[in-house]
This record gives structure tokens, C-alpha cells and sequence, in this order.
């Protein structure tokens, strides 16, 4: 457990466009799944042997069934508007983290296959025959992509290299050749029901000692109910709010306001999981079968609503493929958004007046908001454009009394990567992971050092680990990081003289008698 | 990489994990922190024994807050915390502990 031997990259006053250092990040690559985690999602347990006709085959099927694909393959033009804009790029310098160089890696196979000039001048139109050299770039640099889309916003065609590198790490699933941090944590979700391999017994004494925690802290006892039919809401989140931290303080933080609103909740042991890592292998059957988990949980609990906690990708699956790849959930009320963020249910009550907040509370912390990439840039918050922004950031302020933005270019749909999304928060890709934090550290830095912020709120879990980890390499102390549940947490007031759930129940029951008579 | 204790090989994985939990010694755990230059105090035994301890009632590492509670009544109450954790096992606890412990990584988003 040596501590890897790099350099963390320098914090400038303002982003400086570093120089090309070619192949400097060609030795980083994750670890390759073994064959039982391959095998356990249906992949090839190792390298086949034909791997090169697999590989161009999966690539034609898949370029038919995502017209999308084709589209991005065919329409670059190479106008560089991309190539200053990736995270990756910028952090360690290596141009194949450009990201039409990362595109191109994929696009010089695809036109050797599949375009007549390819097959008939390839060295006149960049095409390249698939060999094992590019097979192993294909490996290094479609794990240095967290698919964060901010290479796309910038793109006057809109190509998204996410969408590339999906494709690009299903092309390596479908030879044989997984990433080893991805394929574990899906086999566990598809059998424990969560990415950490929490059984429901942990589950419940972990809930059970927050529970002691809060009412220590409070004098009031706020609930974490588990498998319990007909509450009215079911929460999905990511297993790392029961374990990590700054993430059960989060946790904490929507249970409270659950509590406070009088919203009867539950979380499943079978559904414990809103993390959907199969999109991070652009794997549709994958994620469909955690998809599938929340349908199910969401019917046996006779829930009316479900509600997804702070996790980026889950949101981006949740409110853009959920419905496809569970729906129809007409069996829900349909008065509420079909999924809902619990930042929506905690900003609506806020509007209507229903939390007690004492944003004081907070006076000790100077907030910034990093604006995880996945709900920035593949979703949306509330029923206006730009709601995953505004919402947020209205909760913060209604919460903190002290809240500053970082600098315009770092935030909102032009957001910077935590450095650890898309299947890269691992041990293993630790250099890519403190390389490509650079300009979120760097933004941050300019709002520490110009306004005194002490605190970063963050809405992924991802995020929050991945800046826990590192901020040290960067100066600051790991517990910079909050959830944003945590500032409401600290701020909601709960007044142990509250009418509890139960008596609440009583006090209706009456009132209805009363009327009755 | 297999771990060498006694004459004896031990099968890891990638990250030095032990493979099979029931291979588990404590002489492994010295040699895991040997390796990472550490030694290790009785304080960090109490988080070990915890973690093992733990771990064969629920198959599972306990979430860090559970185990900055169970440590804060075993060692006084200044100890219960991550910041106190992360001065013994600096690459970690969940981590780094659960290693010296024999235990499987946690994974996920953590």
C-alpha cells in the first residue's frame, strides 16, 4: 500500500491550457475483472481468442442499434473546441485525454470497418486496423473518460464522448477484457441488492445506531424504517449514504426532513442501491436489471412515490431511463414527478413553508456547490429549465447564510468532473483521480482564497468520496466536503414536543370521529 | 503477490486483500503492516478485532460510523472519531483496516 509515485499538478490563479506530454498516461489502466465477476453479468471470462472479429462485430451492432453512435462517429469535424475541455486532459496533459483524441481512438476502428474510403484508403482518412496496441489504448484511455459530458456542451455538433467510451468499454466487455471495480460492484447489486455488499441485517443495525445517534443529538427520535409496507415514499440511494462519510450525514439530513414534513418513507433491502454502474459499461441489460430491482421493491412496499437521494449517475439513469427500462409506473401517484430527487421534495417544502430552519446553524461554514457532472449535464431538477442548478442552490441558501459561487466557467452545465466519475472512484486509477481533479481544485482554491469558503456541498456520492480522498493531495482537509442533506440536517430545528408519527395517525383518527359525530 | 508468513504462502489479491478469509492470523496483520511500514499498537488491534468481529455477524465491514462509535466506548470518547481513525490507519480505516483485518475491500461508492 505504497503511496504512488506522482506528481500532484500545480493550482493556478486562472486555468492555463497546459503543454502536450504524448503517452504520459498510457501505463494508467485499471485492473482487469477475473473471470468469475465477467462471467456473472454474461461477458467472456477472458480475452477470447478471436477477440478482434468480436470486437468489430459488437462495434457494428452497436453503431445500428444507437443511431446516436454513428451520428458522433461520422460528424466530427476536428474544430477543437473539445480538446481544451476535459478535466482529464487538463489535469495530466496527455493529448489522448483531448477528447477527440479519445473519440478518435474508437472512430480510426470504426472507419477501417465500416466506411468505404476506410476500407479503401485508410491511411488517407486516419483508419486503423484493430491490433492489440490499440486494444490496450482503448483500455488506458476509455478508463481516463468519467463521462462527464463537458466535452459535449462545448462540441458544435454536440458529440458526446461518453456516449463513445460507453460503447468503447462494451466493445472490451463483449472480448473479454472488463474493468475489474465496475463488473464486481454489479454482480454484488444483482445479488445482495447494494454496490457495497451491505446485507440486510447490516443494513438494519446501521440504521437502527442512527437512530440512537440523532435522538442523542436531538431528544427526538427520527425514523429509518426499512421494508415497511405502504409508507407513501420509497427513497433509493446510494449504499454509500449507509456507510461513508460525509454521506450518512446526508442521509440523516433527508430523514429529518421526512420527519419534519410528516412523509411516511421507507428504504428496501432488496432495492438498496441507487448507484446504476451498468451504465458506466454502457451495458443496457445491466442496468435494466437494477432498474428492474426498484420496480419491484416499489410494488411490494405499495409505495405512491419514489424518491432517489444524492447520487449523480443514479439521477441521470433514474430521470432519463427509468421509465424505459422499468415503466410503466402508472401504479404510482401521479401528482409527483416519476422518479423524484429528494432535492425537489425538500425544496417544495421549503416553498410551502413546512421546514423549520435556522440556517445559523451553519454560520460556522462559508458554502460552495460543486455541481456533480451527471445531474448538471444528462438530467434536470423541478419543472424549469436549469432546476438541477437553481434548486440545489436555493436549498444552500435557504440553509446557510453564507453562500459563494465558484468561478462561472467551473460551474452549472459547465461544471467540472470530480476526477472519479464514470466507474474511475478506484484505488487503482488514484494518479488519474488526483491529476483529474486539478480544476475543480484549482476553482475551489480561487473561492477559498478570494472569499474565505470553507465548505464544498456536493449532491453524488462519488463525488464525495473521490474529494475526501483528494483534497490532502491538494491542501485540504477531507472533511471540506458536505452533503447537502448534511447543512439541512444542521439547520432543520426539530422541536422535541413534535407530535410523533403515531400519535399524528391518532390525532387524524379523532379529528375524523369528530366529524363523523 | 502472495503474502510469506512463517514459511507459509498466502494467496492476495491485486491490492494485497487477502483472498481467503479463513487464511486470516494474526501474524498476517503484523506482516500487512510491516510491508506498509507501520506496527501496530493495541489500539489498533481494537479496531481490528472489531472489524472481525463485526464482520462474522454480518458479513460485511461496519459503515465508518459504527465504527467510530464502537471504538469511542472501547478507548474514551476523544477517540471516537474518523480524525482519530485516520491517525492510525492513514490510508483509510475502512480500507486500510479492513485489509490488516482479512477482510474483504468494501466497494462501491466509497
Amino acid at each position: 500500500m505504497a503511496a504512488a509515485e506522482f506528481d500532484t499538478p500545480v493550482l493556478n490563479e486562472y486555468p492555463v491550457i497546459p503543454r502536450l506530454e504524448k503517452d504520459v498516461m498510457k501505463h494508467s489502466q485499471p485492473f482487469v475483472a477475473k473471470a468469475e465477476f465477467q462471467e456473472k453479468l454474461g461477458f467472456p471470462g477472458e480475452l477470447v481468442d478471436d477477440w478482434q472479429q468480436v470486437a468489430i462485430d459488437k462495434m457494428g451492432e452497436l453503431k445500428d442499434k444507437y443511431r446516436s453512435l454513428q451520428v458522433f462517429l461520422d460528424s466530427c469535424v476536428k474544430c477543437g473546441a473539445c480538446t481544451d475541455k476535459c478535466h482529464y486532459y487538463l489535469g495530466t496533459t496527455d493529448p489522448k485525454n483531448m477528447p477527440v483524441a479519445r473519440q478518435d481512438l474508437f472512430r480510426k476502428v470504426y472507419r477501417r470497418y465500416y466506411t468505404l474510403s476506410g476500407k479503401l484508403f485508410p491511411k488517407l482518412v486516419g483508419a486503423e486496423d484493430l491490433t492489440k496496441e490499440v486494444l490496450d489504448d482503448w483500455y488506458s484511455y476509455f478508463h481516463q473518460c468519467s463521462q462527464c459530458r463537458r466535452c459535449s456542451v462545448y462540441c458544435p455538433y454536440g458529440i458526446d464522448t461518453a456516449e463513445i467510451s460507453m460503447a468503447a468499454r462494451e466493445v472490451m466487455d463483449a472480448v473479454g477484457k472488463g474493468q475489474k471495480y465496475c463488473n464486481e460492484i454489479i454482480g454484488k447489486a444483482q445479488t445482495i441488492g447494494n454496490n457495497l455488499g451491505l446485507p440486510e441485517p447490516a443494513l438494519v443495525d446501521t440504521l437502527e445506531g442512527l437512530e440512537e445517534d440523532v435522538e442523542e443529538d436531538t431528544g427526538v427520535k427520527v425514523r429509518f424504517p426499512v421494508d415497511e409496507k405502504g409508507a407513501e415514499v420509497l427513497l433509493i440511494t446510494p449504499s454509500a449514504d449507509f456507510f461513508a462519510e460525509p454521506h450518512i450525514d446526508g442521509l440523516i439530513g433527508y430523514a429529518k426532513v421526512f420527519h419534519q414534513a410528516g412523509i411516511s418513507w421507507t428504504l428496501s433491502s432488496y432495492a438498496s442501491e441507487a448507484a446504476n454502474f451498468g451504465m458506466f459499461i454502457g451495458s443496457y441489460e445491466n442496468m435494466q436489471k437494477l432498474a428492474l430491482r426498484i420496480r419491484q421493491a416499489a410494488i411490494d412496499l405499495g409505495v405512491k412515490r419514489i424518491v432517489f437521494g444524492e447520487c449523480g449517475h443514479a439521477w441521470r439513469v433514474a430521470y432519463s431511463f427509468l421509465n424505459t427500462l422499468a415503466g410503466p409506473f402508472d401504479f404510482l401517484d401521479a401528482n409527483y414527478p416519476v422518479p423524484q430527487h429528494m432535492c425537489e421534495v425538500t425544496y417544495q417544502l421549503i416553498q410551502e413553508g413546512k421546514l423549520n430552519l435556522d440556517p445559523s446553524e451553519n454560520d460556522d461554514m462559508v458554502v460552495t456547490y460543486h455541481d456533480s457532472c451527471n445531474v448538471a449535464r444528462a438530467s434536470r431538477m423541478g419543472d424549469m429549465p436549469g432546476g438541477q442548478f437553481e434548486i440545489p442552490r436555493a436549498i444552500i441558501k435557504a440553509v446557510c447564510n453564507n453562500y459563494v459561487d465558484m468561478p462561472s466557467y467551473a460551474i452549472k452545465e459547465g461544471t467540472y468532473c470530480c476526477g472519479g466519475g464514470g466507474g474511475l472512484l478506484t484505488d487503482d486509477l488514484i494518479e488519474l483521480r488526483v491529476k483529474g481533479a486539478q480544476p475543480r481544485m484549482e476553482a475551489l482554491k480561487n473561492v477559498v482564497d478570494d472569499y474565505g469558503v470553507t465548505h464544498m456541498a456536493a449532491i453524488c456520492a462519488i463525488c464525495k468520496s473521490q474529494f475526501s480522498k483528494v483534497f490532502p493531495y491538494y491542501d485540504f482537509r477531507m472533511d471540506q466536503i458536505v452533503s447537502l442533506h448534511q447543512l439541512v440536517s444542521n439547520a432543520i430545528v426539530l422541536e422535541p414536543e413534535n407530535v410523533s408519527e403515531g400519535d399524528e395517525e391518532d390525532a387524524t383518527d379523532n379529528e375524523d370521529q369528530a366529524e363523523a359525530a | 503477490m502472495p503474502l510469506e508468513v512463517n514459511g507459509q504462502s498466502y494467496e492476495t489479491d491485486e491490492e494485497g486483500y487477502l483472498a481467503n478469509l479463513n487464511d486470516w492470523q494474526p501474524e498476517l496483520a503484523e506482516a500487512m503492516a510491516t510491508a506498509d511500514g507501520a506496527e501496530l499498537s493495541d489500539n489498533h488491534w481494537e479496531v481490528i478485532n472489531f472489524l472481525r468481529e463485526y464482520y462474522e455477524e454480518y458479513q460485511i465491514a461496519p459503515a465508518v460510523r459504527v465504527l467510530t462509535k464502537a471504538i469511542g466506548k472501547k478507548l474514551g470518547k476523544d477517540k471516537g472519531n474518523s480524525k482519530y481513525l485516520y491517525e492510525l490507519f492513514p490510508y483509510g480505516p475502512a480500507k486500510q483496516a479492513c485489509k490488516y483485518a482479512g477482510l474483504p475491500k468494501p466497494t462501491g461508492c466509497v
